[in-house]
């Protein structure tokens, strides 16, 4: 791909599209939409961890003045899901419910006080079932039934296993002069939108329409077809303005069918906005999660071999579970070079709010748990764990042992920009000071869609007519800045300025399908299909000119700062018009096959990763144990960077999550309830709890990305908390294994470190899993880098899977 | 979202008459000055009153031969910034400083504060999570959560202005129907997490006078786990009158460690006479952490929270040593 020259608006900061709307109040959120005759819904939700459902007497709530409707599981009996092999929730439950928070009916009504009064008044009997609270209690046989009853052909409550060996590990640990072994606990989290979901809804001459706070409108209207049986052409879904999602707001979720539900029942619009309380029972947040590696080195720090098994708390639900558990083991080759290595997970189900996809979705589990065992494994040989970490880098330009392809890979410049900038070498040491360094890489959009079809990822269109362009994008700026990097490569194609370019997102209606802003995707999947549709609108546009000035070679018609050839874009437009008619072109995107040749290797592979570097600065008190992040610097490999402005935004709201994780952030319960669903207890960082951070951008030039760029939304937050952890090592002497790091946990490990015991607090051992035979699986040549048809065609000569 | 019940609101022209409504309506109604605890508490329907009156606004802070007189509607903003408390009181200057979050401080006020109720996080939870539960002793159910055993309810103390008072040794207003009296703010509080007040219910909290003692320097430092908005999981004040570096007299107060704020006289009479160097300063704070007894209802574990009262208490009288006379 040729690289433009900088002079168009690829590369330049550019402040949000929307910024200014936002900051002056005018953007409307799914909660400010406001329809005539609207009703107001609630939702009635579970009030015990995991029981079974007898009876709901709804009958006083009807007679409430104000109430117009109430539905129950009886009215949406379709079971949905985000992924085919996981269809099971229920939008109402009327059997059962599986943890405290699951919703089991909803009202509509005047308003959303009389809605709160029905469901207050709807009778629930309850039969109680045993509720299943940790990992250790789901591995075993279940009390009374498992918690999905009729998903799970299983007595016990393991939701999913997994078991993959790739290359020779026995060999492997055989040309090891040191094997260690470690266990790691990373905690829940949840995502922390400033935003709680909203959605209304609309039921006009057999039309339904949804507003909707939420990732992906594709996924919503799918759900919303399947559940309500309607077919998709009935149905618009628009994503409004967007208050953040970080993953949370990726499922389908029951507040969205249910308002549809209510809306066709009722023939008037219905809202539902989710309280603070009820978007920590949607969660859909950081699976808790043990880990356990066996690693064999040679005596510099060279991996033989490395074996890691993962259990993952998935709590009541499905959600993205199938694809979390491979992740917390799938991309630890795309930083370090493994060559034999073996991975098995666990996801179970619990009776806790269910768990899916949060910023770095699975990977940050394992990129703790890597990172902080390769810190150890180079103490006891007595390295310099960052040099150890570098010994092992991955190549640019390589194939994993587990088939993933790397191309662009900036982790070399990414480490020493952050090395010098932090001082880290000469950092100064004293007890209570310290500083830690991290990796990670993190996937440009997932390789494979979620649900099987051979379809583009990303469709754009571009429209040019007399009053400008306009692109059409099914994706949805959920404050990321998409729209923004959507119109600078429009903007950059057709030579004029992004605020020229008018945007239409996010709406099934107008704008073709899109996967939707989840999976680090959108400036590199939508982002490659809107420059496609771009440079054909250019080239026709170009034509036209050229046509008109008598120009016989495109080549001499220069597109740039408003202009094409002679005429001003306007000009040239209406040129193009009269000459071709109608103008409108389209562009797609999508990944080329990449894995390897066994099943499950759709999970993992990815157009190209991101790769970051940081080191964390902290003063840990030695009496108190609480832990002070002085700084942050970190750099991160973005390909390129098409609006450093937000990319660095990215980066900085990636660290600052990163430290919440790593210092306060749990989602712990107590007798079968979420502990503190509240945003002043759930404790996560503010303003003042937030250090600096320097932030350097590499740029690689990826070959695949539009213009060379990669993502920024998700890898920048991974190497942060195993930074955190280091530091924290390098200022006292102990390890805190598991996340977040609370005082009491430092005072904990010095406690034992005082009375001889090993200095560190975490888990102590991990569960036996009845993991199975694993899927053994011959590595490719390591310089093998085909993708697509060539690939497959290779897979009829490579031993592949046996 | 979760919304405030129906309620009426009254507004009495002054603290007497808002008294005299108070009694009249009984438990159908409170009393509300800022709002900022009382509206997030009502939406959790922590409390079901139909009505609020609202405390009128009252006398701003003046300074009086001998100390300073707030009126009970005196913002923690304000409070904060006041010139002359920081000159002179210091540490109750920070200690309203240190409560909440900015805007909050422009809102809740002084009284509000001293009044604030205890908190526990089986408590301060929605009316679905509390029934979920099962309910607790101090709304709506039979046994405390905490300590299912105890006949008590065990609620914290969570205000901060509240320990410094008690240091200074001030006096708070209490209006009535029938005019006003005034109680030293020690006798304020009881040891109890539901009646945590000793004073009528229609009682409205209208001044307090805080002493201005030559010589007298004071502190707070307060726990929490950010650096804004939390509630303090353990808190010190102290007021301490040296004679060089030998100490006269001390007062040691704690906050979020009971039920009531706890003064710790042992502590302070400890170190009466003695010069104030390290050595004093960890016995003190050792003393006055015994009589601490934190559970676990609030941020972060109790037996952590145990450890810091030594370590907020030597802040404490550190910070206070440090300050100019």
């Amino acid at each position: 791909m040729t690289v433009p020259d900088r002079t168009g608006s690829v590369g330049r900061s550019y402040p949000r599209l929307d910024g200014s709307a936002k900051v002056r109040g005018q953007a409307v959120y799914a909660d400010d939409i406001a329809l005539p005759r609207m009703l107001h819904c609630k939702i009635l939700r579970a009030q015990a961890p995991h029981a079974r459902i007898l009876s709901i007497d709804a009958s006083a709530a009807r007679r409430l003045p104000g109430v117009v409707a109430i539905i129950t599981g009886r009215d949406l009996p379709i079971r949905f899901g985000i992924l085919p092999v996981s269809q099971d929730e229920a939008a109402l439950e009327e059997h059962k419910v599986r943890y405290v928070g699951d919703p089991v009916a909803a009202v509509a009504a005047v308003d959303e006080e009389t809605a709160a009064a029905a469901c207050e008044a709807i009778e629930v009997e309850y039969e109680l079932l045993t509720p299943v609270m940790t990992i250790e209690e789901a591995l075993k046989e279940a009390t009374d039934e498992p918690i999905q009853e009729s998903f799970s052909r299983r007595r016990d409550n393991i939701h999913r296993l997994v078991s993959y060996e790739f290359g020779d590990l026995e060999a492997g640990f055989a040309a090891a002069d040191h094997v260690r072994e470690d266990v790691f606990f990373f905690q829940g989290n949840t995502h922390l939108p400033m935003e709680q979901h909203s959605a209304i809804a609309s039921h006009v001459d057999g039309r339904l329409t949804l507003w909707s706070s939420t990732q992906v409108v594709h996924y919503v209207h799918r759900a919303l077809s399947r559940v309500l049986e309607l077919p998709m052409n009935r149905i618009r879904v628009i994503g409004a303005v967007h208050g953040g999602g970080f993953g949370g707001k990726t499922d389908p979720f029951a507040h969205e069918i249910v308002v549809g539900k209510l809306a066709m029942l009722t023939g008037r619009p219905v809202k539902c906005t989710l309280t603070r309380e009820e978007v920590f029972y949607a969660h859909r947040g950081r699976h808790p999660t043990l880990l356990w590696y066996r690693t064999g080195v040679t005596r510099d720090g060279r991996i033989t071999a490395m074996h890691l098994r993962t259990a993952l708390d998935g709590g009541a639900y499905g959600s993205y579970g199938a694809a979390s558990v491979f992740y917390t083991g799938t991309l630890q080759t795309v930083t370090y070079d493994i060559p034999a290595y073996k991975f098995e997970g666990v996801r179970v189900y619990t009776n806790k709010a269910p768990c899916g996809p949060k910023r770095g979705h699975g990977t940050p589990q394992g990129r703790f748990g890597i990172e902080l065992h390769l810190e150890k494994i180079a103490h006891e040989l007595g390295l310099d764990p960052v040099e150890v970490k570098r010994r092992n880098f991955v190549k640019p330009f390589s194939r994993t042992v587990n088939w993933l392809r790397v191309t662009s890979c900036g982790l070399e410049e990414c480490t020493a920009k952050v090395l010098e900038a932090s001082g880290y070498a000469q950092r100064e040491r004293r007890t209570g000071h310290g500083m830690g360094f991290a990796i990670s890489a993190y996937m440009s959009g997932a390789g494979t869609a979620i649900y099987w079809n051979d379809m583009p990822h990303s469709e754009v269109q571009v429209k040019v007519d007399r009053t400008g362009a306009t692109v059409y994008c099914g994706a949805m700026d959920i404050g990321q800045g998409s729209d923004m990097v959507l119109a600078q490569i429009a903007a950059e194609e057709l030579g004029i300025e992004p605020r020229d370019v008018r945007l239409v997102t996010a709406d099934t209606d107008l704008t073709p399908v899109d996967l939707g802003s989840y999976s680090s995707r959108v400036t590199f999947m939508a982002g490659n299909a809107a420059l496609e549709a771009a440079r054909k609108m250019r080239a026709l546009l170009v034509e036209a000119v050229a046509d008109r000035m008598g120009v016989a070679d495109l080549e001499e018609i220069d597109v740039g700062g408003g202009r094409i050839g002679e005429f001003s874009f306007e000009e040239a437009c209406v040129i193009a018009t009269t000459r071709f008619g109608a103008l409108s072109t389209t562009g797609s995107y999508k990944p080329p096959r990449i894995g390897g040749p066994f099943k499950g290797s759709g999970v993992g592979p990815s157009p190209a990763y991101s790769y970051s570097a940081a080191v964390v600065d902290v003063e840990a008190d030695p009496r108190t144990g609480i832990v002070t992040v002085g700084k942050v610097w970190i750099a991160h490999d973005i390909g390129r960077s098409i609006n450093p402005l937000l990319v660095v935004g990215q980066v900085e709201g990636g660290v600052y999550m990163g430290l919440g994780e790593a210092l306060m952030e749990e989602q712990e319960y107590r007798k079968g309830l979420h502990k503190w669903p509240s945003m002043l207890e759930y404790k996560s960082p503010t303003f003042l709890d937030t250090p600096p951070i320097e932030t350097f951008l590499v740029e690689t030039i990826d070959p695949e990305g539009p213009y060379g760029a990669k993502e920024a939304g998700q890898g920048p937050l991974l190497p942060v908390i195993p930074a955190v952890n280091a530091a924290v090592f390098d200022a006292l002497g102990v390890w805190v294994d598991e996340t977040p790091i609370t005082p009491e946990k430092v005072l904990r490990a010095l406690d034992a470190k005082a009375k001889g015991k090993p200095p560190r607090h975490g888990p102590r051992s991990f569960p036996a899993v009845p993991y199975g035979e694993p899927i053994r699986v011959d590595p490719p040549a390591r310089d093998d880098l085909r993708v697509g048809a060539e690939l497959e065609a290779a897979f009829g000569q490579t031993p592949g899977a046996h | 979202m979760l919304r405030l019940p129906r309620l009426r609101y009254l507004r009495p022209a002054s603290a007497q008459e808002a008294a005299t409504v108070a009694e009249d309506l009984g438990t159908r109604a409170m009393l509300v000055a800022g709002g900022t605890d009382l509206f997030p508490n009502l939406k959790r329907r922590q409390f079901d009153p139909e009505i609020l009156i609202q405390v009128p606004s009252l006398p701003g802070i003046v300074k009086e031969a001998g100390g300073f007189s707030l009126g009970a509607t005196v913002t923690l903003a304000q409070a904060a910034a006041d010139p002359g408390l920081q000159v002179f009181l210091p540490g109750f200057a920070e200690a309203a400083g240190l409560v909440s979050s900015p805007p909050l401080r422009n809102a809740g006020t002084l009284g509000g504060n001293l009044c604030v109720d205890t908190r526990c996080n089986y408590y301060n939870q929605s009316h679905e999570w509390r029934k979920s539960i099962g309910f607790c002793l101090k709304k709506d159910g039979e046994i405390c959560l905490v300590a299912p055993g105890s006949p008590r309810c065990w609620a914290v103390s969570s205000s901060d202005t509240a320990p410094v008072a008690l240091v200074l040794g001030a006096t708070v207003e209490l209006t009535g129907p029938e005019g006003s009296r005034m109680i030293p703010a020690s006798a304020l509080y009881r040891d109890d997490g539901m009646e945590y007040l000793a004073k009528e219910p229609y009682e409205v909290l209208s001044a307090i006078q805080l002493p201005a003692e030559p010589g007298v320097r004071t502190a707070y430092v307060k726990l929490r786990r950010r650096g804004s908005i939390d509630f303090p999981i353990a808190g010190a004040a102290v007021a301490l009158k040296l004679d060089g570096d030998i100490v006269v007299s001390c007062r040691i107060a704690l906050s979020a460690v009971a039920s009531h704020p706890l003064e710790v006289p042992g502590a302070g009479e400890f170190l009466a006479g003695k010069r104030l160097d390290q050595e004093a300063i960890t016995a003190a704070a050792e003393l006055a952490a015994k009589p601490a007894k934190p559970l676990d209802n609030t941020d972060l574990t109790h037996f952590w929270r145990k450890k810091m009262v030594r370590v907020v208490v030597e802040q404490a009288l550190a910070a206070a040593a440090a300050r100019s006379a």
